[in-house]
């Protein structure tokens, strides 16, 4: 079926959205590439990058690597390299000292995942649990649009602005 | 409370209750917990790890308001240390670890807290059958109460810290101890354990890490410890995982009893057989015939022997436990003589 872009009205539209207002209201939109590009709804498409830019990425990769390979606890004086050979790390301190190379690690064991959302001990008070409630919440928010479950989603995403405020 | 008469009765989670209890064995929530302002056991000095096991008798005894007993670990000879790991009080590693340890146990078994395993503090409660919400609260309870009286290591990003980084967050490992004989006798326990993997689950033996998934009994447990709440993880459990394997095991079991009825049977009672009469039995063929003999329990070939005398012969039939019953160290061979007689005077309800 050919729904023409309803922002230039010339381009066949790809993007189809359905936008629910706080009442519940449902409204269609249908756009083409460069229009939802415009508006931001999409982003914006990886032009060509030239090979000798990705060798570079690589190469910045490879000595930000040896960095890591460098680096000490400053508490515990657990070196990365230790830690890489035990799987072990020494202190709490390490999950900061050698954040940049641990959370590739960890989202790569938590499907993707580098924050907390579960249980917070009770002497930390409720400013965290918000905060974990509106990342819970958000994470739900894409659950809800992925299953085409409108209403939760307009629900959910009121319920984040109220807690975001 | 002392090992010697822990090892002369069966462990709560043995009971053969719960729900689902011909196929779940037991289930069980472990939360990974590190004290703040201390190095993780890898990296703490002797000082700090006895000091540490010092604070931690003192404030679990007093968590445990009088219901729990505390273990020096280092007062505790191998034998009997064996006996805590066949009982799933403590782990292999924590018994292969020296130095500075203990263990927090409650009157009936089903809390105990592992004082400088990989982590400060492991706090698990074990059950029989699925019970994953009722385990789940009792342990959220526990913790609660351990908290406080101890400053936990924990990080407004990554939740509660742990030695390795895969456990972080909650810290929570979820396991179920499934038996499966149907599905391993229709051939179809591959595609179970193919199907855990991809939903990132581990699949290991009756005794935890490090050991094989062989013979019928298998522990199903969660990776995934971040950016999910401890609910989120065990509705995945309860409601997706566990329920879909029961019931392909139900439907193997149902299969075999429409289909293959005399080859079931033939199985069930040359176990009881076996089982009955033998003079000598290895661990791994107690193991199996005995899974076959639960089998026919629940299928009702078997009436004259009940689901818990069984489950109490898993447990008494392992080393450590034949050896404390029988008071004495044993040779292998002495073992599986100790073994057969356990198995046919239980058998004939003596």
């Amino acid at each position: 079926m050919y729904i023409p872009c309803q922002a230039c009205k010339k381009q066949p539209a790809t993007v189809h959205m359905t936008d629910i207002s706080p009442a519940g209201e449902k409204k269609e939109r249908h756009l083409c590439d460069a229009c939802a590009q415009e508006e931001g709804v999409m982003p914006k498409a990886q032009s060509n990058v030239p090979i000798n830019e990705i060798l570079t990425g690589l190469m910045v990769q490879k000595t930000v690597i040896q960095q890591l390979a460098d680096l000490t606890c400053p508490h515990c004086k657990l070196s990365f390299v230790e830690f890489r050979n035990s799987g072990l790390l020494g202190c709490a301190h390490d999950y900061d000292a050698f954040e940049k190379a641990l959370v590739p690690l960890i989202e790569r064991a938590h499907e993707g995942a580098s924050h907390h959302i579960g249980k917070v001990p009770r002497r930390l008070g409720t400013s965290l649990s918000a905060e974990n409630d509106l990342i819970r919440l958000r994470k739900e928010l894409l659950r809800a649009v992925d299953d085409e479950q409108y209403e939760t989603a307009a629900r959910l995403r009121d319920r984040i602005r109220t807690l975001e405020h | 409370m002392t090992v010697n008469e822990l090892a002369k009765r069966p462990g709560a989670w043995l009971r053969g209750d719960g729900p689902m209890a011909e196929i779940v064995m037991s289930s069980r929530v472990r939360l990974a917990r590190n004290v703040a302002g201390y190095p993780f056991f890898s990296k703490a000095t002797d000082a700090q790890r006895s000091e540490l096991a010092v604070r931690m008798r003192t404030d679990l005894v007093a968590a445990g308001e009088g219901h729990w007993d505390y273990l020096e670990m280092a007062s505790i000879e191998d034998l009997d240390q064996q006996v805590l790991v066949e009982r799933h009080l403590i782990s292999r590693q924590h018994a292969d670890i020296r130095g500075s340890r203990g263990i927090a146990v409650s009157d009936n078994e089903d809390v105990s807290i592992m004082v400088n395993e990989e982590d400060h503090l492991r706090i698990q409660v074990l059950r029989s059958g699925l019970q994953l919400d009722e385990i789940w609260s009792e342990v959220s309870r526990i913790d609660d109460r351990i908290e406080g009286r101890i400053e936990y290591a924990f990080h407004p990003r990554y939740g509660y810290l742990t030695a390795c980084p895969t456990n972080v967050g909650t810290g929570i490992r979820i396991s179920v101890m499934l038996h499966l004989p149907g599905l391993k006798l229709t051939g179809e326990i591959e595609r179970v354990f193919r199907a855990a993997k991809d939903m990132r689950l581990a699949v290991r033996g009756l005794f935890g890490e490090g050991t094989e998934a062989t013979g019928d009994f298998f522990q199903i447990s969660n990776q995934v410890t971040l950016g999910r709440t401890e609910e989120e993880i065990i509705d995945g459990f309860k409601n997706m995982v566990v329920p879909k394997i029961i019931d392909y095991e139900h439907r193997a079991r149902r299969t075999l009893l429409a289909d293959r009825l005399t080859a079931l049977d033939d199985r069930v009672y040359r176990s009881f057989g076996i089982l009955k009469h033998a003079r000598t039995i290895s661990s791994e063929e107690t193991m199996l015939h005995l899974s076959h003999l639960r089998l026919g329990i629940h299928l009702d070939r078997i009436r004259d022997v009940d689901l818990r005398t069984v489950n109490e012969l898993f447990l008494l039939t392992q080393p450590a436990h034949l050896q404390k019953i029988h008071g004495a160290r044993m040779s292998g061979e002495q073992r599986s003589v100790a073994r057969a007689e356990i198995i046919r005077r239980r058998l004939a309800g003596t």
